[in-house]
């Protein structure tokens, strides 16, 4: 095989200079864009995080004083899910991927994808401004009473910020919709489209539905605040649990906007990394728009200690349920795609190994929260830390950098360093059950979370989960090194390193501007594994 | 039209001066009717109105009337999702006098 040039014309050389970029129209140009921008804060709330895990170290408050500490963990989750996890996948790898994936040029609206960048970093300082002015201390999720009339920190700012960002959210996902509606390539039906893209479709209908709710609830927060409206104040006839009902209605989807686009990633990389077909492709499409939907009608799972009604919460409970069938089908599909695969161990499919097991354990105790009985006793725990940060740092998170490593050098048109990256997924794997499993035993003896002291017996578990932390860190400090030492130095990928199926490895690596010269016309079907297209793809 | 898109619509100037005299007359006929006491149905009356209001808003002003199957779809999946958030968010505040009632928790 000759040995891949890397191309003098692609969507990197074409235009330099800081202008070119910031008024770039290019859909990949925008995504790298976001995946600086994501990057920046995904280590600024990896920042707080440290703080958290040194302060819980001890059992004494001995690092922090109990109002630093309440604003450390609120701008570490409030970083991580605005700022990170709701635009990480879809806005950087969607952006990039979706175009070549249906054979077209850009999204519809290019000028939108380049505004709804502009509209998240707006969103961004707004909440940077928060933390330069002393920080905001009511928790990611600005329950009331406390956030509308008792909170005397930043709770305007730090709200509108992720009030802005929002609509970054809402413009990404209409112009997603837009595109897999109408520029498809001739040939290309639904049924022969890429699994990722489905998962993003499904994304963008809740991105679409949902976050317009919660940018109303943020508002009424800030009517609230600023013209006592009362509308959550019980003394003038309001409600604060109103406020959950609100908030949850939005956030437990958001759940879903963050985890679908990764379980779009594992499709495609498992089916790369097996050689075959995903087994039931229908099913795990459709289960992508079953998890949007059911994901819509469960809210009231995170308030079932909040004052809510006992019938209320007995159909909320058996509603929760139902989002374990479609997440099941997933991982029942993706675990018979790989049985009798041919299967291998590169990077991307090291985290799609990891995935499996801490979405899996994440999903599951799922399950004791949507239970009433057991969520009475482990509402407010650590258990609760714990599962989430399995679903959204085990289940998301991995996808993601699964994805990163996957398409990188689709992205960038060289390769990293494979020794350097199998450590760093085995780190982020290992470091990350150090960190997160003692949380559920924890949580499960009644540690309370957001408290910065604890009695004396939680200390060797919580110091397991800060050593943990370390190593996690590590593991997601390599990449870094590796990924930009890769720009310079890492050898020409060639158009499709990995013998991989699908149209937009079909392209050059990078791409041009244009994607493809002319509009791909002869459409293979999805997954398309037959040892003959094996044997060509990597020929190309 | 069953794919919509490409055809654009142009309803004629009179139709859009109708509509805003229907939604003028509605809004008087809201603050006459928060004058009467109605009870209970003070409310429902308002949001009655207001819905009229938003439906013909959304079918001339926003053209949905004249728009493609696809679209209508949208505008309906939109409604369903917000039926969902009010009728389970009323599932907790209606039968919250009922009887034995005890907040979760306590």
């Amino acid at each position: 095989m000759e040995t891949p040039v890397y191309p003098a014309h692609n969507y990197l050389t074409n235009g330099h200079g800081l202008k070119s970029w910031l008024l770039t129209k290019d859909h990949k140009r925008i995504a790298i864009l976001y995946l600086i921008s994501i990057s920046a804060f995904f280590f600024l709330g990896g920042l707080f995080a440290v703080g958290i895990r040194l302060e819980l170290t001890t059992p004494q408050g001995d690092l922090f004083q109990p109002d630093t500490y309440n604003k450390f963990f609120t701008l570490h989750g409030v970083i991580m899910v605005f700022f990170f996890l709701i635009p990480s996948v879809p806005a950087v790898l969607g952006n990039f991927l979706i175009p070549p994936m249906i054979g077209a040029k850009d999204l519809a609206f290019p000028r939108i994808n380049l505004l709804s960048w502009y509209i998240y970093v707006v969103g961004g300082i707004f909440t940077l401004f928060a933390i330069v002015a002393g920080g905001v201390d009511t928790g990611w999720t600005f329950y009331t009473p406390y956030s509308a009339a008792s909170s005397s920190t930043n709770v305007v700012p730090t709200a509108l910020g992720v009030f802005i960002s929002g609509f970054s959210s809402i413009l990404t996902g209409l112009n997603f919709i837009v595109t897999i509606h109408r520029m498809r390539a001739p040939g290309l039906h639904w049924f022969k489209l890429p699994l990722f893209v489905w998962a993003h479709y499904a994304t963008s209908l809740i991105q679409v539905l949902g976050t317009p709710v919660v940018a109303i609830t943020i508002v009424m927060v800030f009517a609230e605040r600023a013209f006592g409206f009362g509308i959550f104040d019980p003394q003038r006839g309001g409600d604060p649990v109103l406020f959950q009902h609100l908030f949850w209605f939005y956030s437990h989807p958001a759940v879903y906007i963050m985890i679908l686009p990764a379980l779009g990633v594992i499709s495609e990389i498992v089916s790369t990394f097996s050689r075959k077909r995903i087994f039931g492709y229908s099913f795990v499409a459709f289960s992508s728009l079953a998890i949007a939907v059911f994901g819509f009608i469960v809210w009231a799972h995170h308030m079932f200690v909040a004052g809510i009604t006992v019938y209320a919460a007995m159909v909320f409970s058996f509603l929760s349920f139902s989002v374990a069938i479609p997440s099941a089908v997933k991982v029942f599909n993706w675990s018979a795609t790989l049985h009798r695969g041919s299967l291998s161990f590169e990077a991307p499919m090291l985290y799609v190994y990891g995935f499996f097991g801490l979405f899996l354990i994440g999903g599951l105790t799922g399950l004791f929260l949507a239970t009433l009985g057991t969520d009475i006793h482990l509402h407010d725990t650590y258990f609760v830390v714990a599962h989430f940060h399995y679903i959204m740092v085990g289940g998301a998170i991995m996808g993601y950098l699964g994805g990163v490593h996957f398409w990188w050098p689709k992205m960038i048109g060289r390769m990293y360093s494979e020794f350097w990256s199998r450590i760093s997924a085995i780190l982020v794997f290992v470091g990350f059950n150090l960190t997160f499993f003692p949380q559920f035993v924890l949580g499960y003896m009644g540690m309370p979370r957001r408290y910065h002291m604890y009695p004396d017996e939680f200390q060797v578990l919580n110091v397991l989960s800060s050593g943990g932390a370390a190593v996690l860190g590590l593991g997601y400090l390599l990449p870094v090194i590796y990924l930009l030492y890769s720009l310079k130095y890492g050898e020409v990928a060639g158009n499709n390193p990995w013998g991989a199926s699908g149209l937009e490895w079909r392209t050059q690596s990078p791409p041009l501007t244009e994607n493809f010269l002319e509009v791909p016309t002869d459409i293979p079907e999805a997954y398309e594994y037959t040892p003959k297209v094996v044997r060509e793809a990597k020929l190309v | 039209m069953s794919s919509g898109h490409s055809g654009v619509h142009v309803s004629p100037l009179s139709t859009y001066l109708s509509i805003f005299a229907a939604l003028m007359v509605l809004s008087a006929i809201t603050v006459g009717a928060a004058f009467v006491n109605l009870g209970a149905f003070n409310p429902i009356v308002a949001l009655a109105i207001a819905g009229v209001k938003a439906t013909l808003v959304i079918l001339f002003f926003m053209h949905v009337k004249y728009s493609s199957r696809l679209t209508k779809l949208t505008v309906v999946l939109s409604l369903f999702f917000v039926a969902i958030l009010f009728a389970e968010t009323l599932m907790d505040y209606a039968t919250r006098g009922w009887l034995n009632y005890t907040p979760m928790g306590q």
